[in-house]
């Protein structure tokens, strides 16, 4: 389990669970997860286009994702931002789904897009993988102040000078930024349910930010990590454990959160009362 | 003029019994989508009625793997999807779409275990694709009965409910006052999206259910006013994106590169965004008159 080609899975996953921990964090903060699950998928369209051009499927990936994310951010301003979201996916598919249709023999290749292949990463991916996860996260730390306000406090992040539709751009495009790298990996679709479970999981056990974002990146790890060991051994899909996993730990969260609002309201029933 | 005709709807077009069904199945899904759809893209819960559709398609590869019909796969975890979304949402809209999230997180991850066992079992791959994109011009007859009525029910549910869910959606504090259960008329409304999706899901796949939903609503909500002229525009839209998307596909079956004709959903998708990019040609008067008529689309954006 820990051998050669394993190592190269453990690191590579690992660092996704870092990005998908950090990136959802925000997402689920931001009410962004409609987004979250836009990009990666939109941007699988970009690499069967690549693919069938012959170039590169990262360059597809990236050139997609980028453009999902200016898209987003552009209709958003003058338009619901769901409706935004879900008008610029289903271009991208729409795309995708033209592309599928010219190449002859992609749906092998669509499907490891879609649900990722962890176990064969190649020792060229890995390197990739971690600079590109190191410069997200240093990019949302850098960020960090400003996006914390404009997702928290809108209207006091508006009243200090930062405009809202620039954050949410920048968000998007370093969003943008770690799936093109992650998506050929751990797939668009488990891309998002790490993103989303751990994130919502440890919103509802801290209201601290930092410590928030801290727990989200341990829970994506454990989640990481034990799916990979079980995937392993039942040769089962690793989306199938880490989707389930992600959902246990929000239902999780949100029981002990309820616990713990009882024991509050029981200890003083005045303060909580007015909730 | 005979000549221009026949160049625009090739020959054995009106006689082609695929295209018929097509036509027939297609129309009432673009009508029940467009309705539904005002309504979603008032109530803000676009995210809600992709996750719907790609759940759906879970419980259509599930379905594919115990070897019974699709439907009814789409249909059970469509709506056991909508269910459990409306028990763990929070009321807010935030909270929601993370409810959301987290539910369609899980149904991604019970599709990859379904696709993989059902490629375990048939060696199958191109099963994947057919769920996620569908296809318009296999349909089997004997289904498209199922389809319609349940279609037709779906849009009844929502044309009766319809004043308790605008006054629910504009102002969930004055439908509560005025006696109408929000909570409860929410749930059947998410109940009849799951089933609207659903249907439009085993038709044309995940990707396209989600653009005749939204695309088709938000331009109407654009360019009219009023639910009920809205919801009209919406269908005339629809429906006149998906007779053309089935014409040009059956049009582009000699076209380049492959010479095996483009998806009908691309070409559906690219009218459908088209007509709603359209509408941001006209000139911005909003600014000045937001005051006092807002937007439907942004309506309810405060709560």
């Amino acid at each position: 389990m820990f051998s050669g080609l394993m190592l190269n899975t453990w690191i590579a996953s690992t660092a996704v669970a870092v990005i998908a921990g950090v990136m959802g964090f925000f997402a689920v903060l931001r009410g962004s997860t409609f987004a979250a699950h836009a990009i990666p998928n939109g941007a699988f369209a970009g690499a069967a286009g690549a693919t069938l051009l012959g170039f590169n499927p990262f360059a597809g990936l990236a050139v997609f994702s980028v453009a999902g994310a200016l898209g987003i951010a552009g209709l958003s301003r003058r338009a619901r931002n769901d409706v935004a979201t879900a008008l610029t996916f289903v271009l991208m598919l729409g795309i995708g789904a033209l592309f599928v249709s010219w190449s002859t023999e992609y749906a092998q290749e669509a499907y490891s897009l879609l649900f990722g292949e962890v176990f064969g990463v190649a020792s060229d991916e890995v390197l990739p993988i971690v600079a590109l996860g190191v410069v997200s996260v240093a990019a949302i730390a850098v960020l960090f102040r400003p996006l914390m306000l404009s997702s928290a406090l809108p209207e006091v992040a508006e009243a200090r000078g930062i405009r809202a539709p620039r954050m949410d751009l920048a968000f998007l495009l370093i969003m943008a930024l770690a799936t093109s790298m992650t998506v050929p990996v751990v797939g668009a679709l488990l891309m998002f349910s790490l993103m989303i479970g751990p994130s919502a999981a440890a919103r509802s056990l801290t209201a601290r930010p930092v410590l928030a974002m801290a727990l989200s990146v341990g829970i994506a790890l454990v989640t990481v990590w034990t799916g990979i060991v079980v995937s392993y051994q039942t040769n089962w899909p690793l989306g199938f454990f880490v989707g389930i996993m992600g959902a246990g730990f929000f239902l999780l969260g949100r029981a002990y959160a309820a616990v713990r609002r009882r024991m509050a309201s029981i200890a003083w029933p005045s303060v909580t009362q007015s909730r | 003029m005979g000549h221009l005709l026949r160049s625009v709807f090739e020959p054995g077009f009106f006689g082609s019994g695929p295209v018929h069904v097509a036509f027939a199945v297609g129309t009432v899904i673009a009508i029940t989508s467009a309705v539904v759809g005002v309504f979603t893209v008032t109530r803000g819960q676009s995210f809600a009625g992709h996750s719907l559709a790609d759940i759906a398609t879970t419980g259509g590869s599930g379905a594919f793997l115990v070897g019974i019909n699709q439907f009814w796969g789409y249909l059970a975890f469509g709506a056991g999807a909508a269910a459990f979304m409306e028990m763990i949402g929070v009321q807010r809209r935030r909270g929601r779409d993370v409810a959301t999230g987290v539910v369609l997180g899980a149904a991604l991850g019970l599709a990859a275990l379904f696709l993989y066992l059902g490629t375990q079992e048939s060696s199958t791959t191109g099963a994947s694709f057919t769920i996620l994109f569908g296809s318009m011009f296999v349909l089997t007859p004997s289904t498209v009965p199922t389809l319609i009525v349940s279609a037709l029910l779906a849009l009844a549910t929502v044309l009766m409910l319809a004043r308790m869910l605008l006054l629910s959606s504009l102002s969930p504090d004055i439908a509560a006052a005025r006696g109408v259960p929000v909570r409860a008329v929410g749930a059947a409304f998410l109940m009849a999206l799951a089933v609207s999706v659903a249907l439009s899901a085993v038709i044309i796949g995940a990707v396209l259910s989600t653009a005749l939903l939204i695309g088709p609503a938000a331009t109407a909500l654009r360019v009219v006013k009023g639910p009920v002229r809205a919801a009209a525009t919406a269908a005339g839209i629809g429906v006149l994106a998906t007779w053309l998307g089935i014409l040009l596909a059956y049009d582009s079956f000699y076209w380049p590169p492959a010479g095996r004709g483009w998806p009908v959903s691309f070409f559906v998708v690219a009218l459908v965004v088209g007509s709603y990019l359209v509408t941001y040609l006209r000139p911005r008067q909003r600014q000045v008159t937001t005051q006092e008529s807002p937007d439907p689309e942004h309506a309810c954006s405060v709560a």
